[in-house]
């Protein structure tokens, strides 16, 4: 069957099985290796890409599923110029070791601060409980979530200031 | 690699073409909605379908949670495709049924939960599976569709056995009703290994108050047995009487006798059994805190 989805912001059209795993589907059909394949069973959360803003656990969904819909995944994070808050946080902060899990909580932290640009760390912890990292590097991942939440706030205070700056 | 065996995929424009699909391809065919349960099957092949059904487009029909006037009694509907997210942040459910956020919370993760259906979990007839013991506690019906029309059958009809239910081939359940009536207070109460986890053993708990008297109380356990099971006796037990620790206690101590757990991984059966009776007993009095401080 063909499916056809925005995948990062621009459309593409394979044709798959229906059986195709949308983590199979980014990553051996479109060559989107940065979203990982982990437990195959929607427990270790490192497949979590972002379908309509929302984080979805890709290895517990068809691709077919996602056809008509906007994927995005860990190489559209990036910015224009420079990394997203929340890569440069996980940089700044030590957020991953071995770097396994990392795409998955990249992915989910992008979609909390989209929705909540000031989370405390309960909630920042809760966001993540899907996701495991097994360098249990747990508490610097937090931290990183953090830090691209004030780095955030930061850039929108800078946006809101008027032109010319404030006398 | 885990992946299903080949199937064919049709995406249902409607819930009257979803029935047609199902009734078109009969046994082989099913539905899917948040996939959380179903496609773990098909990858283990435990589940082995010739035609899937996807009927996530279908939100404006089967995602909804309103408050209305059905046949004269005060209900809640919440439509089947509704999913656990949505139910979680509810302020209509958290205000009428908490038991339904204290169970969301601790149901699977917050990724998961983007997903997952209440149609889904019921249909799933998981004996473990915490929304069952929700609807068993709170004496829900569940409304099945099917070309022929639509029929109503109550939570304790609902699951015919573990991974069964009442929902035939070609037919859809769409809507799981909750009745209101006044005085009501409930809880949720489960015991995981971790977060996110199947309940070693869960305990749901609604109690219905007048003037100090209880004039009907309900407990649901999910894992202490091959049903999701609902616990009549404990309701007759408190019918009738003041809430008070005492009262408790012993219907934690029927609820512990009244269930059937088997040793497993998660624990053994008479670690089970305690927990039937302790997490009862925490979870009516919250409900009893609950029904005395509702307004409604």
């Amino acid at each position: 069957m063909q499916v056809t989805m925005t995948v990062n912001g621009d459309e593409v059209t394979r044709e798959v099985e229906p059986r195709t795993l949308l983590v199979h589907f980014l990553r051996d059909h479109l060559g989107l290796t940065g979203t990982h394949w982990g437990c195959d069973t929607s427990n270790c959360g490192t497949c979590v890409v972002l379908v309509d803003d929302e984080p979805v656990k890709s290895c517990t969904m068809l691709a077919a599923m996602a056809g008509g819909h906007a994927v995005r995944t860990v190489e559209g994070l990036e910015r224009p110029v420079g990394l997203d808050p929340v890569q440069q946080g996980f940089v700044e902060c030590h957020g991953l070791q071995c770097g396994f899990c990392t795409p998955g909580m990249l992915m989910t932290a992008r979609a909390l601060l989209d929705r909540e640009p000031d989370p405390d760390e309960a909630t920042i912890r809760e966001a993540i409980s899907g996701q495991i990292c097994r360098c249990t590097g747990y508490a610097t991942i937090v931290r990183s979530i953090q830090w691209a939440a004030r780095e955030e706030a930061a850039e929108r205070a800078t946006a809101s200031e008027p032109v010319g700056g404030v006398r | 690699m885990q992946v299903p065996a080949p199937f064919e995929y049709e995406r249902a424009t409607s819930v009257d073409h979803a029935i047609a699909l199902l009734e078109q391809r009969g046994d082989g065919a099913r539905v899917i909605a948040g996939g959380h349960s179903l496609l773990p099957m098909m990858k283990l092949r435990l589940a082995n379908l010739e035609y899937v059904v996807d009927i996530n487009d279908l939100g404006d029909e089967l995602s909804y949670v309103r408050r209305e006037t059905v046949d004269g009694a005060d209900v809640v509907r919440i439509g089947a495709l509704t999913r656990h997210r949505d139910l979680l942040e509810s302020e209509l459910l958290a205000d009428l049924f908490p038991i339904f956020r204290d169970a969301e919370r601790v149901i699977a993760d917050p990724v998961v939960r983007n997903r997952g259906t209440l149609g889904g979990s019921l249909c799933q007839a998981d004996p473990s599976e915490d929304l069952s013991a929700v609807c068993s506690t709170l004496d829900a019906l569940c409304v099945i569709r099917g070309s022929a029309g639509t029929r109503v059958v109550p939570m304790r009809d609902f699951h015919r056995g573990p991974y069964e239910t009442a929902v035939a081939d070609a037919e859809l359940l769409v809507e799981v009703r909750v009745p209101v009536r006044p005085g009501a207070g409930s809880a949720y109460e489960k015991v995981e290994r971790r977060a996110g986890d199947w309940a070693v053993v869960s305990a749901g708990a609604a109690v219905w108050l007048d003037g100090g008297t209880i004039v009907d109380a309900r407990v649901g356990l999910a894992a202490v047995g091959p049903h999701t099971t609902d616990l009549p006796a404990v309701g007759e037990e408190l019918r009738g009487r003041a809430p008070s620790e005492e009262l408790v206690a012993r219907a934690g101590a029927l609820a512990a006798a009244g269930c059937e757990p088997a040793t497993d991984q998660r624990g053994t059966a008479e670690y089970k059994r305690h927990l039937a009776d302790q997490l009862t007993r925490r979870a009516l009095r919250r409900a009893v805190a609950r029904a005395l401080g509702a307004t409604h």
